[in-house]
């Protein structure tokens, strides 16, 4: 096991390098490139007869022909463990924070650092006693993590049913330490430890058994929630060109999800934004538990500028901390953003290997990258029974903001739920931007089926309507069909859209939204006496607004109740007229 | 350690190809020829021939010319003594001054650990109401202008530059006109902003490729500053050309193009060069404005595209206005909300009611009868039009808040506007109500 294979360089191309090597080869297995004193990271994607062809995590400037590369045996893998929450890393899990008191304002090449600290100890109790049998991911004790219990569980690369042999105490361990050990039907022994080892593109499976996700995910926007709704252990993709708030809505779910642990990959995409949530979300509190959100996030950041080819190590990272913790029974939701930049990195690596383009270049295997990747996602039942949750959504962001290019095409034919955004809605501020018209969800909803109908139904009469006005203008209009256009308006103004910088409008509740949905149900099946254009559409703005005020007011407060009977009395008096 | 190689073996577009040992990748080497001596990068190494590519381009080029490799990647000085020079795209100087190469840095450095960023929060005040009502530019902020050729984009340019509170001024031009380049020096010289600049200029005659080293040079040169404390704004004009450079060499170098030949990394190579806006935790801060021009006014080609998508925000300049649609300044939020309590609600009102008002031009020219409520609209947006968009318009963003609640006051009753009661009770000029 242990002789060194080492192969020298011949050929550099970008991030793509080749190397000859002296014996075997194995595909996906992690190669250094020695580079001075530097040890730069690569990984082996394509073999062709002695030659290896590796992307490299790093840039590649200064590289030789001859320089020794050295072939690691080990497909790129993650460590998994108590202290992963909170923690901000790269795309390879090299600890960020770590690195900057090591390195400063730069980001060196070829260093990484440990994902978790060695020496660190935590309070460990076990769970299981010696000659009990246990599965590959059965929970053989705890240690505390922030607000969760962190079970230790028997590593999932073994197989079959296994034997506890001995287990420790309960007493603080540090990551080296053995707690347990186990024995294999094969007699094999196997030393179990706090943390495990796990190759990142190879889904965690230890669990009896994948459901369907029907039990909705509250992510507190209601126009998500009501109208396109997504389930826990459930895939949704956003789709839209720049500008039209892809990242805002990503960070507002972030702070305002349902869940209990959120993961973030900012794959390829802007290092402000990540700065942002890595500075704020330390100080916003979580209303769930009363602690900083940042205890129950992990960051995987591989900004725009950092080596292209560890986007997609990010992704699939980001995937193997999200399952890991799902094995505990928790609801984990992973935010990615944005798979296109991971697509192109994909299409770059392509482009160097000299392979056969597809469709605007990226590579014939695009599509069942991108369907393997949203298949981690799902709700699973554990061997104890309970059950833990995955979540994906992924933003995409289609070349002009068209959604007919591969990646957007791709998405769409295996997520569950599509929240489109459009740049008319962002032009014209109105936020979220996601389209009514052209998004769909297959998931179930907290608001009754009917009444979600009917709700679509307005806004597509609405829309109809407005697209006739254009043609034989207002005044060609029907008094009825106009008052069609303005309640279909009035819905998404009062109603999906939703002010992010309005301390109580920013999340509404799964109650709340509930009961305003009812409340604006009944205002949009009502008869209005109104008696021209300009009376309805002056009677509409005075109901927007009175309604706008209406959503700044905190739930069940004083001046929520006092707002509502204003506009009950509003109401009344043009339905009133009616009666006489 | 410099060996010196005579054998090229090929020459095809701007790349030569010479046959060589112990080349590092990115390195730089000189090429001597009967026309002088040009730089050249290494962009591919297989096994003994190395690819160069010739910033000069590869006229005149002869198989018997002689490579010099330096074995260093490319370097620029740095230091107060470039500022108020002058020097074209391989950082050679264009005035008279001396060449320098005293503190050279690397050009390239590796990008910045984000945990050492820190979110910023200082507004650069422009004087011009769409940006600062409505698109508030951020220190450290890296914005394109999105425009067409021939609209004033490289006046908004020189416009900001002055009136914005930084310490240095690089300006990094790429393929501009001689006269836009006397314009800035002119300008900024008018203004006393000489002394604060420095000039990397490539212009419209100089060889293509030579532009690709300009905005690694400028942001080089500007991180250096940043370091030391500077607040340094970078303007880069134009970063379409920087695009058609590397489209040229990538299609040379046979790569498979991936949209309208432009090379499937496109947007790495910007992204690596806009993220360098930064503000340092405990230092300086680099901020960027570059000028995109949309071939055919179409923002979904891939360099306007894959810009967007990179930068936070963009001005769109058209017919000689900033365009309230379109433009965007992400990082306004980081500011707007410290500035006066009304300006979130201005900027959001005033943009809605924008939209409709559009709305009823278009059905205006169709023809179509105009309703009380369209009247207003028509007379909201000629207001708005004549005394926020223009570019004329030069008042600090106070005024010019209180200008569009008069504006609003004139067209509009307070509930028209859609407007929260707490902050019509609050601003709304009472004369009107």
């Amino acid at each position: 096991m242990k002789n060194k294979r080492l192969g020298r360089i011949v050929r550099v191309n970008a991030n793509m390098v080749v190397a000859e090597v002296d014996g075997h080869i194995i595909q996906n297995e992690v190669a250094y490139i020695l580079h001075g004193s530097e040890r730069l990271k690569a990984e082996v994607i394509r073999v062709r007869g002695k030659r290896a062809e590796m992307q490299v995590y790093e840039n590649t400037a200064g590289l030789k022909v001859g320089q020794e590369v050295e072939f690691s045996d080990e497909l790129l893998s993650v460590e998994l463990g108590p202290g992963l929450l909170g923690q901000i890393f790269d795309g390879l899990q090299n600890p960020l924070p770590a690195l900057a008191e090591k390195c400063g304002f730069f980001l060196k090449r070829g260093v990484y650092l440990e994902a978790l600290p060695d020496e660190r100890e935590w309070d460990f109790t076990p769970l299981v006693k010696p000659g009990e049998k246990v599965l590959a991911g059965t929970w053989l004790g705890f240690v505390p993590e922030k607000i969760f219990k962190h079970y230790i569980m028997a590593p999932f690369s073994l197989s079959g049913s296994l034997e506890v042999v001995s287990i420790v105490a309960q007493g603080r361990y540090n990551l080296k330490q053995p707690v347990a050990r186990l024995r294999s039907s094969d007699g094999k022994m196997h030393d179990v430890f706090l943390q495990q080892i796990w190759p990142v593109k190879i889904p965690i499976q230890a669990y009896k058994e994948k459901l369907r996700p029907l039990e909705p995910l509250v992510t507190k926007m209601r126009l998500i929630d009501s109208l396109f709704p997504v389930s826990r252990g459930g895939t949704y993709c956003i789709p839209g060109p720049f500008g039209a708030g892809k990242t805002v809505l990503q960070q507002l779910t972030s702070r305002h999800a349902e869940v209990d642990i959120v993961i973030i990959a900012a794959c390829g995409e802007r290092a402000g934004e990540v700065v942002e949530t890595l500075k704020t979300f330390p100080e916003l509190v979580d209303p769930r538990t009363g602690k900083p959100l940042i205890d129950r996030t992990v960051i995987i950041c591989n900004t725009s500028s950092m080596p292209v080819a560890a986007r997609e190590s990010s992704v699939y990272t980001a995937a193997t901390i999200a399952e890991y913790y799902r094995q505990m029974g928790l609801n984990v939701l992973l935010l990615a953003d944005s798979t296109s930049r991971w697509a192109q990195a994909m299409r770059e690596m392509s482009g160097r290997l000299e392979e056969i383009p597809g469709e605007e270049a990226f590579p014939a295997y695009l599509e069942s990258r991108i369907a393997s990747f949203y298949e981690r996602a799902g709700l699973v039942r554990l061997h104890n029974g309970l059950t833990g949750s995955v979540t994906i959504g992924g933003t995409v962001s289609p070349a002009g903001g068209n959604f007919e290019e591969p990646v957007t095409q791709a998405t769409l034919k295996v997520v569950g739920a599509f929240h489109g955004l459009s740049r008319e809605r962002s032009d014209a501020r109105r936020y979220p931007s996601i389209d009514p018209l052209i998004s769909w969800s297959k998931y179930k909803g907290f608001i009754e089926k009917e009444k979600e109908d009917l709700g679509h139904e307005f806004l597509r009469r609405s829309n109809e309507v407005f697209q006739m006005m254009k043609v034989i203008g207002e005044e060609g209009t029907s008094l009825r069909d106009y008052i069609e256009y303005l309640k279909g308006e009035f819905f998404d103004f009062v109603y999906l859209q939703q002010n992010a910088f309005d301390a109580v409008d920013e999340s509404t509740s799964k109650e709340r939204q509930i009961y305003i949905f009812d409340f604006i149900h009944d205002i949009l099946l009502s008869e209005f006496k109104l008696e021209d254009k300009q009376e309805a559409l002056h009677f509409f703005q005075k109901l927007r607004q009175l309604l706008k005020t209406w959503n700044s007011a905190a739930w069940d407060s004083e001046e929520f109740k006092k707002i509502e009977e204003e506009i009950g009395i509003f109401l009344e008096e043009k339905k009133s007229k009616k009666a006489e | 350690m410099q060996k010196v190689y005579t054998n090229i073996v090929q020459i095809a577009g701007d790349v030569v190809t010479v046959e060589a040992e112990g080349v590092g990748y990115m390195d730089i080497a000189e090429i001597s020829t009967r026309r002088g001596v040009s730089l050249a990068q290494v962009i591919r190494i297989d096994s003994e021939k190395v690819f160069l590519q010739v910033f000069a381009g590869s006229r005149g080029i002869s198989t018997g010319d002689k490579v010099r490799f330096l074995g260093h990647p490319m370097r620029v000085a740095t230091g107060e003594n470039l500022l108020g020079r002058i020097f074209n795209g391989s950082g050679l100087p264009l005035d008279r001054g001396p060449a320098l190469s005293e503190d050279m840095v690397d050009v390239g450095a590796p990008p910045v650990n984000p945990v050492k960023r820190i979110v910023p929060d200082k507004m650069i005040r422009t004087g011009i109401p769409l940006i600062d009502v409505f698109n508030s530019l951020v220190e450290s902020q890296k914005l394109p202008i999105f425009s067409i050729a021939g609209e004033p984009y490289n006046e908004l340019l020189s416009r900001i530059a002055i009136q914005a509170e930084v310490d240095i001024i690089i300006l990094g031009g790429m393929g501009l006109k001689y006269d836009d380049y006397l314009f800035f020096k002119e300008t900024l010289n008018k203004h006393g902003s000489l002394n604060r600049s420095i000039f990397f200029m490539h212009t419209a005659s100089d060889p293509v490729v030579e532009c690709l080293l300009v905005p690694d040079i400028a942001l080089a040169v500007a991180e250096d500053f940043a370091l030391k404390g500077k607040r340094v704004l970078v303007l880069l004009s134009d970063m379409t050309n920087f695009a058609d450079a590397l489209k040229e060499i990538s299609i040379t170098m046979e790569q498979v193009p991936s949209n309208r030949g432009y090379p499937g990394d496109l947007y790495s190579q910007l992204a690596s060069r806009y993220e360098k806006a930064v503000s340092f935790q405990g230092a300086g801060s680099i901020t960027i404005l570059a000028v995109t021009t949309m071939p055919g006014d179409d923002v979904t080609h891939p360099v306007p595209d894959n810009t967007g998508y990179i930068t936070e925000g963009q001005l769109y300049l058209k017919g000689g206005v900033i365009e309230p649609f379109g433009s965007l300044s992400r990082l306004k939020q980081q500011v707007n909300g410290k500035t006066r309590s009304d300006h979130r609600t201005i900027m959001d009102m005033m943009i809605q009611l924008f939209a409709n008002y559009r709305q009823t031009v278009e059905k205006q020219s169709m023809g179509f009868q105009m309703s009380a409520w369209d009247n207003k609209l028509l007379k909201y947006g000629e207001l708005f039009e004549k005394n926020m968009m223009s570019l004329k318009v030069n008042i600090p963003l106070e005024k010019a808040l209180d200008l569009g609640w008069q504006i609003l006051a004139e067209s509009f009753s307070p509930e028209e506007t859609g407007i929260k009661r707490s902050i019509i009770e609050q601003y709304w000029p009472k004369s009107s109500r």
